[in-house]
């Protein structure tokens, strides 16, 4: 039972993908304009997580090594369009905010990078549980980023205006928002102030001596330390045997 | 005529793949560091999206749609762009070699499966036909190097900048992202 609530510690807290790993930005950036969309993504992408690590976990000795890759495409995109059915069938206001970037989960980072790294060689019961955690950490992350967002950008939160809002006309003294942060623009400088404040934090523990974890993903700047099979472009192994033989 | 032009030009400029959608990130901070290998990566993008697109429109439109499966479009269309971004390469490099020995190595870099995916589902999103799909996809690959190729040109000014510590590496790069995002949504008043 230690290693369940150490798994969901580990996702939260000290592996948090996006606080700390840095990983599964496209959709961070694109969906949290809101802390309503943001928990939204994050749980849609918790239910995925959470049944893909279960599912691979349970078939981790019937796949065959070489078809890998393929097969956890298969089980994350089978899921992904259930959870599509399902957002679209009983929260319909958010399948239409959240658009394509519901179908865009297959190719999350996050999932591919925990079935291959966690769930293809731990038993089931710490898979869910490391799915639970990652998830969760993904959800707190996404509904926080939102939520400096939406207040900045509207002086909302949960869609209730939280910061009364400036009205010249009545000579009313106020809150402007600054709506550049709901747009496109203002995620890019949220990531950047984020990584920024990262990198000041990892600074600060590197001079103290202490340990400091070796980022994933994309922004850890080369591609080779990821561990997602679609980012490789080498999903299939059919052809590589001979390019290995190519190199002889 | 006008339809499809606007199209091509929204998707190229105005909804900016890399910009506004945030698809494609990864090879946008990845490869942006000089403009030839900038340009590069921008050609191999555009070769593959238009591929991409073509292929996963007419499986629509020819199996999906007539047999009523549109809710297979994710899986289908994921398990189709992987395997045509690595059979493209094995193609390329048996029987295009000089194509091969100058996109060859931004081939496997294609993290843009995000993208490439992107653009396919929005083009059965908006019910766009084989034709207006493919150039869809063209010009939002187009959108993909126009950005990238701005984007190495203004990081290689950016090394001789002096800038706080915190913000070098990807935290600079990202607050030039969001700059080029804001003079971009000033094309939104083009169509």
């Amino acid at each position: 039972m230690n290693r369940c609530i150490e798994r969901l510690y580990n996702g939260i807290v000290k592996e948090n993908p996006t606080f700390v790993m840095l990983i599964g930005m496209c959709p961070t950036l694109a969906v949290t304009t809101s802390a309503i969309n943001g928990i939204g993504m994050g749980l849609s992408t918790t239910l995925v997580l959470v049944f893909s690590n279960l599912l691979i976990s349970l078939l981790r000795k019937i796949i065959p090594d070489s078809a890998r890759v393929p097969g956890f495409i298969v089980i994350v995109a089978s899921l992904v369009t259930i959870v599509q059915f399902l957002l679209e069938g009983y929260v319909p206001s958010l399948y239409a905010s959240l658009g394509i970037y519901i179908p865009l989960i297959v190719v999350n980072c996050i999932i591919l990078g925990r079935a291959e790294s966690y769930a293809s060689k731990n038993p089931v019961l710490p898979s869910i549980f490391d799915g639970i955690g990652m998830g969760l950490g993904f959800t707190v992350a996404l509904t926080c980023i939102g939520a400096v967002r939406e207040i900045l950008g509207a002086g909302q939160l949960f869609g209730f205006q939280i910061l009364p809002l400036a009205d010249a006309a009545a000579g009313k003294a106020g809150f402007t928002p600054v709506t550049i942060f709901v747009l496109a623009p203002g995620a890019f400088f949220v990531l950047a102030m984020l990584i920024a404040i990262q990198n000041a934090y990892r600074e600060a523990r590197r001079k103290k001596g202490l340990p400091v974890k070796e980022r994933s993903g994309c922004f850890a700047g080369d591609c080779a330390s990821c561990h997602n099979g679609t980012c490789t472009g080498r999903v299939f192994t059919v052809g590589t045997d001979e390019d290995e033989k190519d190199k002889e | 005529m006008k339809e499809v032009i606007l199209i091509a030009i929204g998707s190229a400029i105005v909804n900016n793949v890399v910009l506004s959608q945030f698809l494609g990130l990864c090879p946008f901070l990845g490869v942006s560091k000089k403009v030839n290998t900038a340009a590069g990566m921008g050609v191999a993008v555009i070769f593959v999206i238009t591929i991409a697109s073509f292929i996963t429109s007419v499986l629509d439109v020819v199996i999906l749609q007539k047999f009523d499966l549109v809710y297979l479009r994710t899986i289908v269309f994921i398990l189709v762009i992987a395997a045509l971004v690595q059979f493209v390469e094995m193609f390329m490099k048996k029987s295009m070699p000089p194509l091969y020995n100058a996109l060859g190595i931004y081939l496997p870099l294609i993290t843009t499966n995000c993208a490439v995916l992107g653009v396919a589902l929005n083009n059965v999103q908006y019910g766009y036909g084989i034709g207006v799909s493919t150039i869809n996809g063209f010009a939002t690959a187009v959108g993909f190097t126009i950005a990238i190729v701005i984007m190495a040109g203004i990081r290689e000014k950016i090394e001789y900048n002096n800038i706080p510590k915190p913000f070098q590496g990807s935290a600079i790069v990202l607050v030039t992202s969001g700059l080029m995002a804001i003079a971009f949504m000033g094309f939104s008043g083009v169509i």
